[in-house]
């Protein structure tokens, strides 16, 4: 179907009220690089491609106010220019579907709630962002939250906007809480835990005075045997180098520690946490309470899964060969047996046309949600069909 | 969040709440009698209340301005009574205030005439702890203090600490998205809490967010945290818990004004130190502390900053230098390191008792809770110091310095003709003028009933009927906790309304409500 790309805010609420009359669905996109996620739909695309640029940035606030569609690049290009970062550290979903880096937005990596290996201390775009312009379903521009750090003034509804995969409008603008950038960073590692052993040292570390900032798992090398367990600790270099002291002996029980060099650590970081160590035509995402997954990776190996943990073991990457709905079932069984759930984020599609992306939530979960959806999208014009509903 | 003042407000409690409310539904409250027998059957023994004597103790919460006895108290046990409890008044058309211990300083727990106050004490255990995952499951009467004496023993706590911690509810704190000092640095609830069990008015019961991280669709908990009670009653809570730091360091700064003051707490984050906590106190504030606690404030100057850094020994230490030097070169006056437990634990004592401290220089005082861009504090205190002379009426600031958050403590007397209603005269200029420069109206207290009528300053007419939407799409028929957050009540139905184009409805094969 057609694209459209909406200059102003007007421009979105003109494409909404004609999509309404013409009974056409709208997909809201930003740079598409996570398009490939979700069942093949036919529906109108808003490009969100012509509505960038900063509004406000004053680092001393810890506040950035963007257009949506913004690269995320770009974005984290200014705000590294102020020794700030976004601390949910999102990433690009592009490499994941054979696309170059780059064509991710800030709106599309909030709307998705996409978060790095920093998001088991430092929180998600949930917890980041502040406040936005949108325009809804109704053809309304409204706006929630606000421009300061703290703000309980009515509904918190960027936490309902932050994940919501342009579910209930399509933000023009956000702003974000933008942190300070660690001065340093170190990361320690232990070689060859298997994913119990790997788990109680994640648990060990992130549970102690270390203040470890992120914790992963990632087995590689031929057959992947040859497993590397890593802590990042980030801070002032006074402090690191006091933390990477301390927490070789708080793990001496689990294993000989290492400092990795920052080229081999940003490499094994940039694998756990974004899935790109992993080949395999289907790839999942699992977020499970941590000590849960050890048993649901045990669970899903017998099928050929290769997987490496992010968050402590909150989240399992895992790719598959087996392009069945039947293997597909068994995910949703594992992840669902450990307390968790299971995101399809790869696959040919026919597979996405019958196995929904996201995990099923259940029944009057699933109607609240539907409800809520509606008190922003009353005529269900963001309902494509890529997640089902 | 700060503790409402220890004595209530004499004159205020004549105020007239029903000019606030909507009117009582006559036909409810002739029905009282027979609305009592049927909640007994559900919550037998003393679980429900109906001697007004007895109703006394919850007609105010920390608001204590304004009070209204409730129709009847239920004290529910299990989360079976919980739903059976909505799901009667639902069919009954019956209203519902929920409550947690009462310490709300904006009214979110303030009865109805014709409404059941729904008390959520009798839910006090600590159901799970499991510090592998490192977080807890408790029920929502759970005080937030005991969350963290439940697990400190291990060298965990919750981070959260409102300063009325020691009575407020967790349940209270996931209703209103609780802050307090630390909130910079660790968050306000809603970045610590992971999962609820919520009853709808309906009596459905759903399980939102659990122990996984970013669960998919909808971030329903995300709005559930700071929703006011006005969406359903939390019945459990799952929270993080954290490590809790090896050792804490404070420094007491004092600056000749709150403009050099403001300079030194922007150049520490510019730095890329977010302290644990970062206070300021004005000249007043300063002096109402000292003479109350008398720990050695600097009294030469015009304003304080109290900074305290947490995490391991060798980060404290390198970073209390820096953010001393850092007020050095803004032009400190006074700088004392905390070298000891003891001493860090008296440059907090003045700031803590600032609220008591206060009501010792004056009859009654009224704090308000706006948040600003801090860029703008100078501009803020220059025109609330022209607000104080135009009105009469004194104020001292004390504020959550790192992320903006003011509480101006506005001094009045009750008992004077025409004071208390030139102090909420005065309290809702300040706020006016918070959101004038960029800020919002409630940083952690909440909107409630106290600043319902401020919420168009702030909110366009769209925008708020957006939020009441996500109301209805949890309680349509808008029994729960009524006349809050809101200034106008729509009805659902109308809030639905779209316009239709030549007759046609846009997809007609999907469901409406």
């Amino acid at each position: 179907m057609d694209t459209i790309v909406p200059e102003s805010a007007q421009d979105l609420c003109d494409a909404v009220a004609d999509a309404l009359r013409e009974r056409t669905r709208l997909e809201i996109r930003g740079g598409g690089s996570k398009a490939a996620i979700g069942a093949p739909r036919d529906a109108r695309i808003v490009s969100m491609a012509a509505l960038t640029g900063v509004v406000d940035y004053d680092p001393a606030e810890l506040v950035l106010t963007v257009r949506a569609g913004t690269p995320l690049a770009e974005v984290e290009a200014l705000v590294a220019g102020e020794q700030q970062m976004l601390a949910f550290e999102p990433f690009d979903h592009g490499p994941l579907f054979g696309a170059p880096a780059g064509a991710a937005t800030i709106g599309g990596v909030v709307a998705a709630g996409v978060a790095g290996s920093r998001r088991v201390t430092a929180g998600s775009a949930r917890d980041h962002l502040l406040g936005f312009t949108a325009v809804s379903g109704r053809g309304e521009t409204f706006v929630a939250g606000a421009r300061v750090v703290k703000n309980v003034t009515g509904y918190d509804l960027p936490k309902l906007m932050a994940g919501s995969w342009g579910r209930i409008g399509a933000m023009t603008e956000l702003t974000l809480k933008v942190l300070p950038r660690p001065r340093m960073a170190v990361t320690l590692a232990i070689e060859g835990l298997d994913c119990r052993a790997a788990h109680a040292a994640m648990a060990r570390a992130l549970g102690s005075h270390a203040d470890v900032s992120a914790a992963a798992h990632v087995p590689q090398g031929p057959d992947r045997a040859r497993a590397i367990t890593l802590f990042r600790l980030a801070g002032f270099p006074p402090s690191v180098e006091a933390r990477a002291t301390v927490l070789p002996v708080l793990l001496a029980d689990h294993g000989a520690v290492r400092r990795l060099d920052t080229a081999e650590a940003e490499a094994l970081w940039h694998s756990a946490g974004t899935g790109a160590g992993l080949t395999g035509a289907v790839l999942w995402r699992l977020h499970l309470p941590p000590a849960a997954a050890p048993g649901a990776v045990a669970a899903l190996e017998p099928l050929g899964a290769r997987w490496s943990l992010d968050w402590g073991g909150g989240l399992v990457w895992l790719a598959l060969d087996d392009e069945t709905p039947a293997a597909a079932a068994q995910v949703r069984a594992a992840a669902m047996a450990a307390g968790g759930e299971a995101t399809l984020v790869r696959a040919r599609a026919s597979l996405r046309a019958v196995v929904p992306a996201q995990h099923p939530r259940a029944p009057l979960v699933a109607a609240l949600e539907e409800r809520v959806r509606r008190a922003f999208d009353p005529a269900g014009l963001f309902e494509t069909g890529r997640f089902g509903g | 969040m700060e503790m409402a003042a220890a004595r209530p407000a004499r004159l205020m409690r004549e105020r007239d709440v029903s000019i606030l409310m909507p009117d009582p539904d006559q036909a409810v409250l002739a029905r009282r009698a027979g609305i009592a027998a049927a909640l007994r059957a559900i919550v037998p023994g003393e679980g429900v209340i109906d001697d007004p004597d007895a109703l006394r103790p919850y007609e105010s919460d920390g608001l204590t301005a304004y009070r209204q006895p409730p129709m009847l108290v239920v004290l529910p046990e299990t989360v079976e009574q919980v739903s059976a409890v909505l799901r009667w008044c639902h069919a009954e058309g019956v209203k519902v205030v929920p409550r947690g211990s009462g310490t709300s300083l904006s009214g979110g727990a303030l009865p109805l005439a014709d409404a059941v106050l729904l008390g959520m004490g009798k839910f006090k255990r600590v159901l799970a702890i499991d510090y592998d995952d490192r977080v807890a499951v408790v029920q929502p009467g759970v005080t937030n203090l005991a969350i963290t004496q439940a697990v400190e023993a291990r060298g965990f706590y919750y981070a959260p600490d409102p300063s009325s911690q020691i009575a407020c509810s967790i349940g209270g704190n996931v209703a209103e998205n609780s802050g307090g000092v630390h909130c910079l640095k660790y968050g306000l609830t809603t970045n610590n809490v992971l999962g609820v069990e919520l009853v709808l008015m309906d009596g459905e019961i759903v399980r939102l967010g659990g122990r996984q991280l970013d669960p998919c669709g909808l971030d329903l908990l995300g709005v559930i945290v700071g929703s006011e009670g006005l969406l359903g009653v939390v019945t459990e809570v799952t929270v993080r818990i954290l490590p809790k730091p090896e050792s804490a360091r404070a420094v007491l700064l004092g600056f000749p004004d709150p403009e050099s003051a403001g300079a030194c707490v922007a150049q520490v984050i510019a730095e890329g130190i977010i302290p644990a906590g970062m206070e300021m106190m004005d000249r007043t504030a300063i002096h109402a502390a000292e003479a109350f606690v008398n720990v050695g404030y600097p009294l030469d100057v015009g304003a304080l900053l109290i900074v305290e850094v947490d995490g391991p020994a060798a980060e404290c230490d390198y970073l209390i230098e820096e953010i001393a030097r850092i007020a050095g070169a803004n032009g400190a006056v006074t700088s004392r390191i905390s070298t000891d437990e003891h001493e860090r634990m008296a440059f907090w004592a003045g700031r803590k008792a600032a609220f008591p401290a206060v009501g010792r220089i004056s009859p009654d005082y009224y704090c308000m809770d706006g948040t600003i861009p801090r860029r703008r504090l100078p501009e803020v205190l220059r025109r609330m110091e022209q607000l104080s002379a135009d009105y009469g009426l004194g104020v001292a600031n004390v504020f959550h310095a790192g992320d903006g958050n003011l509480h101006p403590l506005i001094l009045y007397d009750a008992n004077k003709p025409g004071e208390l209603d030139r102090a909420e005269a005065f309290g809702n200029d300040i706020l006016r003028l918070c959101v004038e420069v960029g800020g919002v109206l409630t940083g952690e207290h909440g909107v409630g009933i106290e600043k319902r009528d401020l919420m168009p300053v702030m909110f366009s007419e769209a925008d708020l009927q957006q939020q009441q939407r996500v109301k209805c799409a949890f309680d349509p028929k808008l029994l729960l906790n009524p006349g809050k957050v809101f200034p106008t009540l729509h009805r659902c139905a109308e809030l639905g309304r779209m316009h239709v184009h030549a007759g046609q409805v846009p997809f007609p094969e999907l469901p409406r409500f």
